[in-house]
């Protein structure tokens, strides 16, 4: 054999795998676009698995807190990238001036996943793509692949499907929607090395500025910047290598409550 | 680096989660502000460090002390990296530790010493078994409760040994541990002096990849088909063998024989695929691929047929009736079906013959039957290509049972 398949190649086609195959099933899909690290490579993944050419909505779940660079770099790719950008509010919550200052708890659920719950009703999607990991949290560890989501949009994580072989679940009749997750398999320093090796841009935000950078980011009013001089993706590589860090130290959905997270996902969110 | 990844099961309470979390913790894996997470909920559920709640993170694990969903965590040594899946030993959640045994390509099966072979046990390893994972270490855990007596070791290690045998696993080790104390996990334990082998982490080095069959004649199954400028690119993933351009292949089911155009990636170049790389191609004739279409080698098919032999595990609770139709999926084919005859039920835990030319098959229990397809499958023998040899069956939309080919002539 003239060539070798790495772990890289591996995980990447395990994920243009798995898009395809949502894809083949549904054909009615989205998907959700942060704007961080993660979905920007979910992105460039789907990119790949259609050659280029999304034949659905990238999603943008606007809380209104997010980070400036967040809005310009959405822009920017749109733009390059000739996405169909849907950017979905939950403007009755924001005109109440729903924010962290009412409970995070609240404006989590309210700004993210009813805004969430309301686009999917508008648009009809039968399934979402989500870049979420099993090494950022233990509660995301225990996904599938193809995770079902009811009329509440509640997950039933006491009774999951079976996933096995690659083969994933279809869509009952009194499930809402399934959340299809790409990058289960993917741990945060293989992301990085993946975008290195694949040159995707990402948010300036992650690489440090005074000796502070972002290692997870969401809305600005709660996420904190971790110590850093990693100012390039070679030093942020080295830095995952010898970190003992959580990536989502940082993050306060994380901290509230031992059980916020779960709480959260029950409720629908991601 | 490599990656190994590898489930741990076994009987609940035999300490599954307890020894990976002792392990993650032993080899210097675990971030600070987890530790003192996991120390916090402990403190609060009045108990001593819980290494397991590194891993039962839902509300309901830690509270029951049990662990209800299959979890990945990731570790590593100077040497490899470890995808370490996680399973639950009820038989409330067995299905749920075969989704982590299906993803695994080596198993470590734990027993308490002072309990012995319990029914999880058995099921658990037959499981193993049956999914082909023959790769199995197995430590007798909680050695702390019996003195760290060598005899007690030496007879629960026969017992096992004895019934791993009737199911044609051959582990590579018997390790001595205590995962709550620590003994012979990283560290090779000063309470037992008559155990020369090796640790539990020295022996996960010892473990092997599983390989793609490159090595094999070409299949590839059509996932979907995209038009994309005028052109219609057929995609899926090469399951074995290599792809090539201006290969002479052939389609299944319907026979037509073509020559590969070309081979597709996102702004790349290439000529030739190997097994496990997701691609597309295109044809030198107009021949209209679809989904479940495979495509093959003249004169390496593999066999299509309509009457597939197989092994199944049923994993849902409601029983299976002979007169119900399901559908079944091998790879990206899919059509209905019938379970033609039952030939055996086999109760999971004991290999006890429950019943022959049955009629209906039980939550947990494995059958010998012939299924009968409504459209051709093109089918492999699981020990030739396992992606070929393998199915599930469906009904209302769930999974209901697994498969296994592996007598076709």
């Amino acid at each position: 054999m003239n060539y070798r398949i790495n772990q890289l190649d591996k995980l990447e086609n395990q994920s243009i795998f798995i898009i395809r195959e949502a894809y083949s099933q549904f054909r009615n899909v989205a998907m959700l676009w942060s704007i961080g690290k993660d979905s920007t490579t979910l992105l460039w993944l789907v990119r790949k698995a259609f050659f280029g050419l999304i034949p659905f909505p990238v999603l943008h779940i606007d809380t209104t807190y997010k980070f400036k660079e967040i809005y310009d770099f959405r822009d920017k790719y749109t733009k390059e990238w000739d996405l169909n950008l849907v950017v979905a509010k939950n403007q009755e919550a924001i005109s109440k001036e729903i924010g962290p200052d009412k409970g995070k708890f609240r404006c989590c659920n309210e700004l993210k996943t009813v805004a969430l719950k309301k686009a999917i009703a508008k648009h009809g999607f039968k399934a979402l793509y989500l870049g979420i990991r099993r090494d950022e949290h233990g509660i995301r560890a225990k996904e599938r692949f193809f995770s079902p989501r009811d009329e509440d949009f509640e997950w039933d994580y006491k009774n999951q499907p079976p996933e096995l072989w690659d083969q994933y679940k279809t869509k009952a009749a009194e499930e809402e929607h399934l959340r299809v997750h790409p990058l289960l398999g993917w741990r945060e320093i293989d992301i990085w090395e993946y975008i290195k090796r694949e040159n995707i841009p990402v948010v300036d935000l992650y690489f440090a500025k005074n000796g502070k950078r972002y290692r997870s980011i969401g809305c600005e009013t709660c996420c904190m910047p971790v110590d850093s001089d990693s100012d390039t993706i070679d030093k942020v590589v080295e830095e995952l290598k010898v970190s003992k860090i959580s990536e989502r130290s940082g993050r306060a959905q994380d901290k509230e409550d031992d059980y916020m997270m779960q709480k959260l996902r029950s409720l629908g969110y991601m | 680096m490599d990656v190994l990844s590898f489930v741990i099961v076994g009987h609940v309470d035999h300490g599954k989660s307890t020894l990976i979390g002792r392990l993650l913790y032993d080899t210097d894996s675990l971030p600070p502000d987890k530790i003192e997470d996991v120390q916090k909920a402990s403190a609060e559920a009045g108990r001593e460090t819980e290494f397991a709640f590194l891993l039962d993170h839902l509300e309901e694990e830690r509270k029951q002390g049990i662990t209800i969903d299959t979890t990945q965590v990731f570790f590593k040594t100077d040497t490899r990296r470890y995808v370490i899946i996680d399973a639950p030993g009820h038989v409330e959640f067995v299905k749920n530790m075969i989704t982590g045994a299906s993803q695994a390509e080596a198993a470590v099966l734990i027993i308490d010493v002072a309990e012995g072979v319990k029914e999880q046990t058995k099921r658990h390893s037959y499981m193993l078994s049956l999914l082909g994972l023959r790769q199995v270490v197995v430590v007798l855990n909680k050695m702390d409760l019996v003195d760290f007596s060598q005899e007690r070791f030496d007879i629960v290690t026969r017992d096992v040994a004895d019934w791993l045998k009737s199911i044609s696993i051959d582990p590579t080790f018997y390790i001595p541990i205590s995962a709550i104390k620590g003994d012979n996990i990283a560290r090779k334990s000063e309470n037992m002096p008559w155990y020369t082998g090796r640790t539990f982490l020295e022996s996960l080095h010892t473990l092997q990849n599983r390989q793609s069959p490159e090595d094999k004649p070409l299949l590839m199954p059509i996932q979907d088909v995209y038009k994309i400028g005028g052109k219609r690119i057929s995609v899926g993933r090469v399951e074995s063998g290599i792809i090539e351009k201006g290969a002479e292949v052939k389609i299944l089911p319907m026979g037509r024989i073509t020559k590969i155009n070309s081979i597709e990636k996102y702004l790349e170049e290439t000529n030739k695929a190997i097994a496990s790389e997701c691609i597309g191609i295109t044809t030198t004739d107009s021949v209209f691929l679809d989904r479940g279409n495979v495509v093959c080698l003249p004169g390496a098919e593999p066999v299509l047929t309509y009457r597939i032999p197989a092994n199944i595990f049923w994993m849902t609770k409601h029983d299976f009736r002979k007169d119900r139709k399901l559908t079944i999926r091998c790879a990206t084919q899919e059509t209905i079906c019938k379970v033609e005859s039952i030939d055996k039920r086999i109760d999971s835990s004991t290999l006890a013959v429950i019943a022959e030319n049955s009629d209906k098959i039980r939550n947990l229990e494995v059958a010998e039957v012939i299924i009968k397809t409504k459209k051709p499958v093109a089918i492999k023998d699981f020990n030739d290509v396992q992606e070929l040899g393998r199915f599930v069956l469906v009904q209302n939309e769930n999974i209901c049972a697994g498969g296994i080919i592996t007598d076709i002539s």
